[in-house]
């Protein structure tokens, strides 16, 4: 295998195998992806560098693996979405309300990342409280995406609301990022950047240290290069967590084992539901490549029906907001976070606290869900939402009787502009409606890079899986990934800038 | 159903959201375009359908009744905006 | 159960009814708060006993501690109710400085324990039961302390996710004796399981009651048909934090609201405080704005799910309750009055069977106790446990009076040589010469005695033989207490020829 000559070229797993090989020290490469960092603030993936931090974390792992003590991701420089709680490091969530919080602790799944060894770059922008699919309601301004349309200077949206994080991938700013996934916040932002993105099963990595916003929904995971990458990662990122009573029981498999295993005989479902309305020839075009490619390499294609798949945004749009309107009365400026300046009793600095605090859209998230729950409504909307949860989970249950995983397109287009779909909350919204059946349901779901648009932007497909069956996951967008080819890279054209 | 401006200000209060009279009119607006679009669930019949407790196939799991945390005042303090003696303080609440 | 007298009000408008519902807040005793780590001991320095958890902090998740969990299983099953195997933590969302999560995680659709019952002793020996509506775990809330600055309200969460337990009882009460009782039998049948200690002065117990008044008649239609409609508007009265305020605030809420509505006024559904000092209740002005806690379902926890058999297992480990002590004395012998008074705290049922342990007879030890050492006990203000005389003492003194070793007057001083000087009884006894006379031949003597020195008495028994008594009084007083009754008794009849 030849490595990139660039170090900030690596993969993840490349990366290791040369830091364990004592090819290149962390600190070498952490020097490297520090300078990257620098270098894309025109890109604005980061709410906090740690550039310190990283270099000491760099040090001590060299000192290990010259003692022999080398952990599985040793000196491997990540970037954290600023979602999860870093001791001691600044956690805004996007948002004014926490722009000066430092937790006092650490979320489990970081936590595990630096007991591998990891060496943590930075906090990653993101849509505030996670709320957004384009990074554009981040307190902390937008985060443009590594592509440019061909021919084309204008700003486009990373996806949200990991869109710190996937442009930080996409741009070669770390080996590799956490994300987070309530509707697709991992896979949209993945697909419209060329990169890997899984939202793992609900309950395999720890929700304890991640500022929630809908917790039925909320699941960390990996944002990376590669599928080995993703395999990888998670396998570092997962744990059974006894701080997390959702955490679920279960260990957490060598992915990276049976990455390449394939996928001769593997049922592949195509849920006929997700051909929607006014779908871009491209996306039609894309999915049937990827049944084409998965049928070459052994799979058997199998129809499915997903019946509720339409109802499922708009259930998304009432559940979400009914637990984000709960987890977010937390922020009321009296213990930690923006403070409104001479209240002048308690009921006022409550709600000018929250109203300078919050940004819009989370007001208008906050405001639905209140709505929702309130007497004389929790029935007609979030008890009958909990119900359409149940159909859609049934939908899978019963699909899963003829196939392994389903196999659909990430996102309904490529990366649109900056303030292009700002305007209509729905339309904003739609973004998320191949990716949000998957977090209602509880369900694994991975984006793979699989094209080009005839503009050059990137485009994912999806593939679903079977609770806790993320194995076959990477084994399938593996396949995927080796048929596909996808070499692409954006022009660092945020070095001129 | 649809929402009017006491409806937005009654869930404004709920939430301890400060709404200036400006934002009502088209915060309705807003809302509205977002429950329309929701009523296409009335479309589905959900009689005898149990609402979703969590996708979690497990017990809950508890913990053993051992101190383990929370002896941590100047830690909890850190980030309070206002605090004395490792008390917060607020404006005088009356009850 | 005896007939129930119900107690009337009398109104210029005729006699009203009072309905009395309760719902009890007790402190579930454990090392740790119901989700998280932190320690629950009363009195700690302000927030040093709070975990990020109970702070709300980002990121934090509940974790349940599973000793609770089998103290509120427990306490269902000693209220002799249902307790569900499958229940569900909802979110009860408001704000206040003293909830930091801006949500209380309580049990609202689906308790922990659902209905059962609680039989209220009553002075006059009758009982009454009173339905327990349901029984729901929940987090305690922080503290505002109001009085440190004129302008700032000061908040400790100290408190904040102590695991509670909301007892909840159907509206059966109807005079503030019986809520009085309620309290009283309740927080007896908790400590008795162990499962809270009552301390009502550190809050680890409190009442919050329901009252409303109807025309005489009501109440009883209430309970034919199940309609509220019969029963007059509720309101509830917060802070009631002692037996004797909840007979005060019952008796001072039903007076107000009759006077209110025979001025032809209507109640208000709204929440009151009761005032210790003033003696009366007070509307809150911080409860009324109109509340829409927004239930759902907490999504950081899973529906509680319990065995059977796990339940069965604390079933089987249940101590023996109140009611079942007391039917257990009441064979033993004991009166009905004196087996609920010994039963009423858990300490006196204790110290009263740890005296028939040691082999005094119940009714006996019954007797001394109610008679004369609780007596003594009350008048020193001491709690059982800080009582001079031990269980053993009490006990042999009570067996010595069987014995016929020493009488009952004798008894009551040796009681007061213990209490002031302590020593063993029987000791004391020996050492002081406080036997009782048995030997005839003595106490013949004696009363030849008394009977030689009044003649005229003498004389007047035969007339009177009631009179006897007198010369009872005389032999024992000869005797320095020390003659056994039965024998002067015995010897006076005969010497005076009295008949049986």
């Amino acid at each position: 295998m030849s490595l990139p000559t660039k170090l900030t070229d690596f993969s993840l797993a490349e990366a290791r195998d040369a830091v364990q090989a004592k090819k290149v020290s962390s600190k070498e490469l952490t020097t490297a992806f520090v300078k990257a960092v620098a270098d894309a603030r025109p890109l604005n993936a980061f709410v906090t560098e740690t550039p310190e931090k990283a270099l000491e974390m760099a040090v001590a792992s060299d000192v290990r693996i010259a003692h022999g003590e080398a952990r599985p991701l040793e000196g491997l420089p990540l970037a954290i979405k600023d979602l999860f709680c870093t001791k001691g490091v600044k956690t805004t969530a996007g948002s004014k309300i926490l722009g000066n919080f430092i937790p006092p602790y650490e979320s489990t799944v970081s936590q595990n990342l630096w007991d591998a060894g990891a060496v943590m770059l930075g906090k990653t922008n993101m849509d505030e409280f996670a709320m957004g699919s384009s990074n554009e309601t981040s307190h902390f301004g937008p985060v443009f995406n590594p592509w440019r349309a061909r021919n084309s200077n204008a700003n486009l949206v990373p996806g949200g609301s990991s869109g710190g994080s996937a442009a930080a991938v996409a741009g070669n700013l770390c080996l590799a990022a956490t994300g987070t996934d309530t509707g697709g916040s991992i896979r949209q932002p993945a697909a419209v950047t060329g990169t890997v993105g899984i939202k793992p099963t609900y309950g395999r990595c720890s929700r304890f240290g991640i500022v929630a916003f809908a917790s039925s929904l909320d699941q960390a995971g990996p944002m990376t290069r590669t599928v080995r990458d993703a395999a990888l990662l998670l396998k570092h990122m997962a744990s059974v967590d006894p701080k997390d009573s959702t955490s679920v029981d279960i260990p957490v498999p060598d992915y990276e084992a049976t990455l390449e295993d394939g996928v001769k005989g593997l049922r592949v479902g195509i849920p006929k539901e997700y051909r929607i309305d006014n779908m871009p020839p491209e996306i039609e075009q894309l999915w049937q490549k990827g049944i084409e490619w998965l049928k070459a390499q052994g799979a058997e294609i199998v129809d499915v029906s997903l019946p509720h798949t339409k109802y499922a945004l708009p259930t998304y749009y009432i559940v979400a907001p009914a637990e984000a309107s709960s987890n977010l009365a937390r922020y009321d400026g009296v213990r930690y976070g923006h403070r409104a300046s001479g209240p002048k009793d308690i009921v006022d600095l409550y709600e000018r606290s929250r109203a300078e605090g919050f940004g819009k859209e989370v007001q208008r998230r906050i405001l639905i869900g209140t709505y929702v729950l309130s007497s004389g409504y929790y029935d007609a909307y979030y008890s009958r939402a909990q119900k359409l949860r149940t159909l859609i989970l049934r939908d899978f249950t019963e699909a899963y009787k003829k196939c392994d995983v389903l196999l659909t397109p990430a996102t309904p287009g490529p990366a649109f502009g900056v303030g292009e779909k700002t305007a209509d909350p729905v339309e904003m919204y739609l973004n998320d409606v191949f990716t949000v059946t998957v977090n209602l349901a509880g369900l694994p779901g991975i984006a793979v890079p699989a094209g080009l648009t005839a503009n050059g932007l990137p485009l994912g497909l999806q593939l679903i899986g079977k609770a806790f069956d993320e194995a076959t996951l990477f084994k399938a967008a593996r396949a995927i990934e080796i048929a596909a080819g996808f070499t692409a890279k954006p022009t660092e054209w945020w070095r001129a800038a | 159903m649809t929402v009017g401006k006491d409806d937005v200000r009654k869930i404004a209060k709920l939430a301890r959201l400060a709404l200036d009279e400006s934002r009502v009119e088209p915060m309705v607006g807003e809302l509205n375009g977002i429950f329309q679009w929701v009523e296409q669930l009335n479309e589905v019949n959900v009689e005898g359908v149990p609402p979703l407790t969590s996708v979690v196939e497990q017990r809950l799991k508890m913990r053993d009744d051992v101190v383990t945390e929370g002896d941590a005042a100047n830690a909890l303090m850190a980030n309070a905006p206002s605090g004395e003696d490792h008390f917060f303080v607020v404006p005088k609440v009356v009850e | 159960m005896t007939e129930r007298t119900v107690k009337l009000l009398k109104g210029q408008t005729g006699d009203w009814e009072i309905v009395i519902g309760m719902e009890v807040h007790a402190q579930i005793l454990s090392n740790s708060k119901l989700f998280s780590g932190a320690a629950t001991a009363f009195g700690a320095s302000p927030n040093s006993q709070v975990s990020f958890i109970d702070a709300g902090m980002p990121g934090m998740l509940p974790v349940i501690n599973k000793w609770c969990v089998e103290q509120a299983v427990r306490t269902g099953l000693g209220l002799k109710a249902q307790i569900n195997l499958t229940s569900v933590f909802d979110r009860k969302n408001y704000f206040y400085p003293d909830l930091p999560q801006g949500y209380q995680i309580s049990q609202y659709k689906s308790p922990i324990v659902g209905e059962g019952e609680i039989l209220l002793d009553m002075n006059d020996g009758s009982t009454i039961p009173v339905g327990i509506e349901r029984l729901h775990m929940e987090q305690d809330a922080g503290k505002s302390v109001h009085d440190q600055s004129p302008d700032s309200s000061f908040v400790d969460l100290n408190r904040s996710g102590v695991a509670l337990m909301e007892i909840v009882s159907k509206p059966h009460m109807r005079s503030s004796e019986e809520a009085a009782a309620f309290l009283k039998k309740l927080r007896a049948i908790l400590r008795y399981l162990g499962t809270c200690d009552g301390n009502m002065d550190e809050g680890s117990m409190r009442a919050d009651v329901n009252v409303s008044v109807c025309k005489a008649g009501g109440y009883d239609k209430f309970r034919a048909t199940g309609d509220f409609k019969h029963l007059g508007t509720r309101c509830e009265i917060k802070n009631v934090n002692s037996m004797r305020f909840v007979a005060q605030a019952v008796e001072y809420e039903a007076r107000r609201q009759i006077d209110v509505i025979e001025d032809g006024g209507t109640i208000r559904q709204e929440t009151r405080l009761f005032d210790s000092k003033a003696g009366e209740t007070r509307s809150m002005r911080s409860k009324e704005d109109a509340h829409d806690y927004r239930y759902f379902p907490d999504p950081d926890l899973l529906p509680l799910v319990l065995d059977q058999a796990w339940v069965d297992g604390i079933k089987a480990s249940l101590p023996e309750l109140p009611d079942e002590k007391k039917t257990r004395l009441t064979k033993a012998g004991l009166s009905a009055y004196d087996a609920s008074v010994l039963v009423a705290e858990k300490e006196s049922a204790d110290y009263f069977e740890a005296m028939m342990a040691s082999g005094a007879d119940a009714k006996a030890a019954a007797n001394w106790l109610n008679n004369e050492y609780f007596g003594r006990l009350n008048k020193a203000g001491l709690a059982i446990a800080d009582g001079p005389v031990s269980a053993g003492a009490n006990a042999a003194i009570v067996k010595m009076v069987a014995a016929n070793t020493i009488s009952g007057k004798i008894a009551k001083d040796l009681l007061d040589i213990v209490w002031s000087e302590g020593g063993d009884p029987e000791a004391i006894v020996e050492a002081r010469g406080l036997k009782q006379v048995t030997d005839t031949g003595a106490i013949e003597k004696v009363v030849d005695d008394v009977i030689a020195a009044n003649p005229d008495k003498v004389e007047e028994v035969k007339a009177k033989p009631k009179l006897a008594s007198w010369f009872v009084g005389q032999v024992m007083k000869a005797s320095g207490g020390k003659a056994n009754p039965g024998a002067v008794n015995a010897i006076l009849k005969q010497k005076l020829n009295l008949p049986d």
